[in-house]
């Protein structure tokens, strides 16, 4: 069976319908499936609903479907970045389900998993644990979260092979890997297409059998959303200080 | 006088030690970094999946895939480790972080704790605050006392809360409480920044705190 399509609307083909749900890695901007998303927008598919742990920014990753009214629901954790989110938001065209970070992370996990729901101390006492079933642990209060699964995941990766075995950048990584196994129907974009045996089988971290369809994308944009430097004639500097520009 | 924002960090890098692993939010927890003391190792960790990173990178040398959890372009360490979001906050959640330093619009002398959400205005999210407050080890906020002349120490948040009794430690521009908010003992002032009066903290608190001996003189 053949994994890789020539192109992001080739490899979405036949795979999208108003309604459904789409889960997008990536955070921030970072390691967003962009190319993917812009096939999306192209088809014209829309009311749907998309789990991503942001909403990209005007113009940029998801906000090109929120510029386009195709999404009818965002499940994230943050979406403080995209001003027509919240033009949309406050003007009652958009549902957002807010989930914390980390609730995010582990019902996408789970929903790959094959678990149904799971316990976390996280947002007991809050809003968030408002009307989910509550068990007491040890003395302490927790909250029952429910696995999440997509009928569609798209994901970036830095490198694949034919077979769908893949290798994240960085902090490109973040939901990518959890979002490939949630997915009905898993489509990877990759930086680099390789052939089988080219990646060290102990250096996969998804491995194929989550992904379905595979499209090289040699010339993926990416983006910065904060960019802070220091200058090459400062002395040391304490992690995560500089001159922001 | 009050403590500035520098002087705020400074304080709460105190709160450092050798060994720990700590996350710091947005904002003046992030200029904790500034203060680690020499010798020591701290590593940072950052909730999109990174642990251990360095200062901001050289003019040029910019990578769009190595930002912190501020979207802020960083670089790595030879201690730093990438991993996914789901491992990230297993990190978080399972009580491997030492120390989480963040910011807050309101704290409860009970330790509940409101730095999300303000009902009709802010839709911004809570991202990954709710998990660490939940799961570090430590809490500690580093805010400004008041907000517009209105106190932040109060008796309950009347926003929306991210933790149900969960800071353990509150540094303000005027001086630095604890909360025992596992046995029940509410809140004690410790330590005053200089020429901070008991009488300008009692003005400005709208929580019920005890005073510590030590400042009984004061």
């Amino acid at each position: 069976m053949k994994k890789v399509y020539p192109d992001a609307k080739a490899a979405l083909a036949g795979l999208l319908k108003d309604g459904m749900v789409i889960m997008a890695g990536g955070f921030g901007l970072c390691g967003i499936p962009e190319t993917l998303i812009k096939a999306i927008r192209d088809s014209g598919v829309k009311n749907l609903t998309v789990v991503s742990n942001n909403a990209g920014i005007d113009g940029v990753g998801l906000g090109l479907l929120l510029d386009t009214r195709q999404i009818k629901k965002m499940i994230s954790s943050y979406v403080g970045e995209n001003k027509t989110f919240a033009q949309h938001y406050l003007a009652g065209e958009l549902e957002i389900e807010f989930n914390p970070q980390g609730t995010l992370a582990e019902r996408i996990r789970t929903g790959g998993a094959g678990i149904p729901a799971f316990f976390t101390r996280t947002g007991a006492g809050t809003s968030i644990g408002e009307g989910k079933e509550e068990r007491e642990f040890g003395g302490e209060r927790y909250v029952m979260e429910r696995g999440l699964v997509a009928d569609l995941a798209i994901v970036h990766a830095w490198k694949g092979d034919t077979e769908g075995n893949l290798v994240y950048r960085k902090t490109a990584r973040n939901f990518n890997p959890m979002m490939a196994t949630a997915g009905k129907v898993t489509v990877a974009e990759v930086e680099n297409l390789v052939e089988l045996g080219r990646i060290d089988p102990d250096h996969i971290v998804t491995p194929g059998i989550f992904v379905k369809r595979i499209v090289h994308v040699p010339n993926a944009p990416k983006h910065i959303e904060q960019r802070t430097t220091r200058k090459r004639t400062d002395p040391a500097v304490p992690a995560g200080t500089g001159e922001e520009v | 006088m009050a403590w500035t924002r520098e002087q705020m960090a400074e304080r709460a890098a105190k709160e450092l030690h050798d060994g720990y692993y700590v996350n710091l939010g947005i904002g003046i927890p992030t200029l904790v970094s500034n203060y680690i003391p020499q010798g020591m190792s701290v590593q940072l960790q950052s909730e999109n999946g990174m642990l251990g990173f360095g200062p901001f990178p050289f003019e040029g040398e910019e990578d769009p895939d190595l930002i912190n959890a501020g979207k802020q372009t960083v670089t790595e360490l030879p201690t730093t480790s990438y991993f996914s979001s789901a491992d990230s906050f297993a990190m978080i959640r399972g009580g491997h972080i030492d120390l989480s330093i963040l910011g807050a619009m309101q704290v409860a002398e009970n330790g509940d704790l409101a730095n999300w959400m303000i009902p009709g205005k802010m839709v911004k999210g809570m991202g990954g605050a709710m998990d660490l407050v939940a799961g570090v080890k430590k809490v500690v906020v580093v805010m400004e006392h008041s907000a517009e002349n209105e106190p932040k120490l109060l008796k309950r948040c009347t926003l929306p809360l991210t933790g149900a009794g969960v800071v353990d430690m509150v540094i303000t521009d005027l001086g630095v409480f604890t909360i025992d908010k596992k046995s029940g003992g509410g809140m004690t002032l410790v330590e005053l920044a200089p020429a901070v009066t008991l009488e300008e903290i009692r003005t400005k608190t709208a929580a019920s705190y005890h005073v510590a001996n030590t400042l009984q003189a004061n």
